[in-house]
């Protein structure tokens, strides 16, 4: 029961952090369709974290709100590409088009899933996601074909990012078990696959991606190990739960 | 009301002496009939100018708006706080987006409003220059100042222009949402702890102010007014939508076991009209001419989200870009 736990928890952590990021938009997109695209997949992601932590809640661990609002950061188990600041919007595009890449076979993955309640949430997450991928596809190929100035920022973005996207298949102690117990095909399998889609994505474009073995993955996250963003990001996130986490909101 | 004032500001008077009589007087018939104004058919420059104005400022009110709820977003207290007020927000930008274009159908295009936003030619409603300081300050923006709103709205609901009407009852039906989400919030804070009702009582003494600013000024009633309301343009006077809003909205209030600060507020019993202390008119003139506590934060917040944006609206037109249909 642990490996599936910790499964849990890494994939809840992640489309949390994620979800808060994407809500961050609201009011400062470059068009108002990207506030409210942006929004949408805020609401998405944080539904998902919701149902996420739900399913958790079933299999002994505390409720929704404590979980999300009430640990430290080094309980959580997101990837550090969530968590790192919007900064500008071609940043947070290429981050949401190789998370969500990701995030979607991921949860293709998980439809098969031994673990009933995760395959079934499993099919309906990734009827979510298809809309975040076709957004993040569209968006990835207009602005990496169209001005020299959109071409550079996407392209230094995705340098930037890659390492941490990397940190996304950070394996897990439990890899052995959900592969042995088909719970989950694990993250070697994930990686494999999400290398292809990302390849495909971007040839049409202008953007080049490195040789896939001379990017150093930024590991830490799923062990806990966080940068200072997340302190600061669950620390807003909580202000005002945590002035009496006992009260009813 | 949005824009508080200036919304009626001068015409110019000659504008309606130079237009057709004829085509004139057919206007206005069927504006008495009530049929609705569509984009391609004739209207006065007054008309188009005047509603440009208003659904342009009510847009605008739509997207500043967004700013002092949105700060909170990340805040809100719980998973069930957080997925609703995200979803609020958004449906306030979609407003914008949607009233947006119903002024474009007018001949003003959306740049040519934002860029008037951000110059301070154009206005917002001006209760979004105050500040949410706390948690209950946006639990009453989502109830109290979406409750003036749809005050304001279903009466401009039933105007002449069928655009900006078809835009406004999409809204109204959004923001009944709204509206039950703030006073869910406001519930809780009022059964809660003392520090929760503390809160919101500390959000109302401030709001209260700004709220009963919301609808303007007493209308002077001039020939332009008249015209206005005649043309169903304008649809209430600010006193009357403050009326009802009261009538609506006092006893519920109370009704959580708060206190409105001001104690003359009372409905007289013989006119069924609400008494209270004479709003302070001076500071919502210096608020709406830029000198409020956030004018200039709100507004440097849509300068720099325009600025940073600039690059990726400029690659969306480059030719260079070409647009796939994306594969569904």
């Amino acid at each position: 029961m642990t490996a599936l736990k910790e499964l849990l928890y890494k994939i809840a952590d992640d489309q949390l952090i994620i979800g808060h990021r994407n809500s961050e938009w609201t009011g400062f997109g470059p068009l108002l369709e990207e506030d409210i695209a942006f929004s949408s997949m805020a609401q998405d992601k944080v539904g998902q974290s919701y149902a996420l932590y739900q399913l958790l809640n079933t299999l002994g661990e505390p409720p929704p709100d404590t979980v999300a609002f009430m640990r430290e950061a080094s309980l959580f188990r997101n990837c550090q590409l969530v968590e790192l600041p919007n900064g500008e919007y071609d940043f947070s595009l290429v981050r949401h088009f190789l998370f969500d890449t990701a995030e979607a076979l991921r949860f293709e993955m998980l439809i098969q899933s031994s673990h009933i309640p995760l395959a079934d949430l499993a099919r309906k997450i990734r009827g979510e996601l298809r809309y975040h991928t076709l957004h993040a596809n569209t968006w990835i190929r207009q602005l990496g074909s169209a001005t020299e100035e959109s071409i550079t920022r996407l392209q230094q973005s995705l340098e930037f990012a890659l390492p941490y996207a990397l940190g996304i298949f950070e394996p897990s102690p439990y890899e052995d078990a959900l592969i042995d117990q088909r719970i989950f095909a694990g993250e070697q399998a994930l990686y494999t696959r999400w290398q292809e889609v990302v390849e495909d994505v971007l040839r049409p474009t202008q953007l080049s991606l490195p040789a896939w073995g001379s990017i150093t993955p930024r590991l830490g996250g799923r062990q806990g190990q966080h940068t200072e963003h997340l302190t600061s990001l669950l620390d807003e996130m909580s202000e005002v739960f945590r002035i009496d986490p006992a009260a009813e909101w | 009301m949005y824009g508080g004032g200036i919304t009626f500001d001068g015409a110019g008077a000659d504008t309606l002496a130079s237009e057709d009589p004829v085509r004139l007087q057919a206007f206005e018939a069927r504006i008495e009939r009530g049929e609705k104004i569509e984009p391609t058919d004739w209207m006065p420059a007054l008309y188009r100018r005047q509603l440009i104005r208003m659904i342009e400022q009510h847009a605008h009110s739509e997207i500043i708006g967004a700013l002092p709820e949105g700060t909170w977003i990340t805040r809100a207290p719980g998973f069930k706080r957080k997925l609703s007020l995200m979803a609020k927000v958004q449906d306030e930008v979609g407003h914008a987006q949607l009233l947006y274009s119903a002024a474009e159908t007018l001949g003003k295009t959306r740049e040519e409003m934002i860029t008037d936003l951000i110059s301070g030619k154009s206005k917002y409603s001006n209760i979004f220059n105050y500040p949410a300081y706390t948690w209950a300050d946006a639990c009453f923006i989502s109830w109290l100042v979406d409750a003036g709103a749809i005050v304001n709205q279903l009466a401009n609901a039933k105007g002449s222009y069928g655009p900006y009407c078809r835009a406004l009852e999409r809204i109204c039906a959004e923001e009944s949402f709204h509206l039950k989400y703030g006073h869910h919030c406001v519930i809780y804070l009022a059964a809660g702890t003392q520090q929760q009702r503390a809160m919101f009582q500390e959000a109302l003494n401030r709001w209260w102010p700004p709220m009963m600013h919301f609808f303007g000024p007493a209308d002077k009633i001039s020939d332009h007014t008249r015209i206005l309301m005649k043309w169903k343009v304008k649809m209430a006077t600010n006193d009357a939508m403050r009326n009802q809003f009261l009538d609506m909205y006092v006893p519920k209030i109370r009704e959580l076991g708060f206190t409105i600060p001001d104690p003359m507020l009372a409905k007289n019993p013989e006119t069924g009209v609400w008494d209270y202390t004479e709003p302070d008119w001076e500071e919502f003139k210096r608020v709406i001419q830029g000198d409020g506590p956030c004018n200039r934060e709100r507004l440097d917040v849509r300068r720099i989200a325009e600025a940073r944006g600039r690059w990726v609206r400029e690659a969306l037109r480059s030719p260079r870009a070409v647009y796939s249909m994306p594969l569904a």
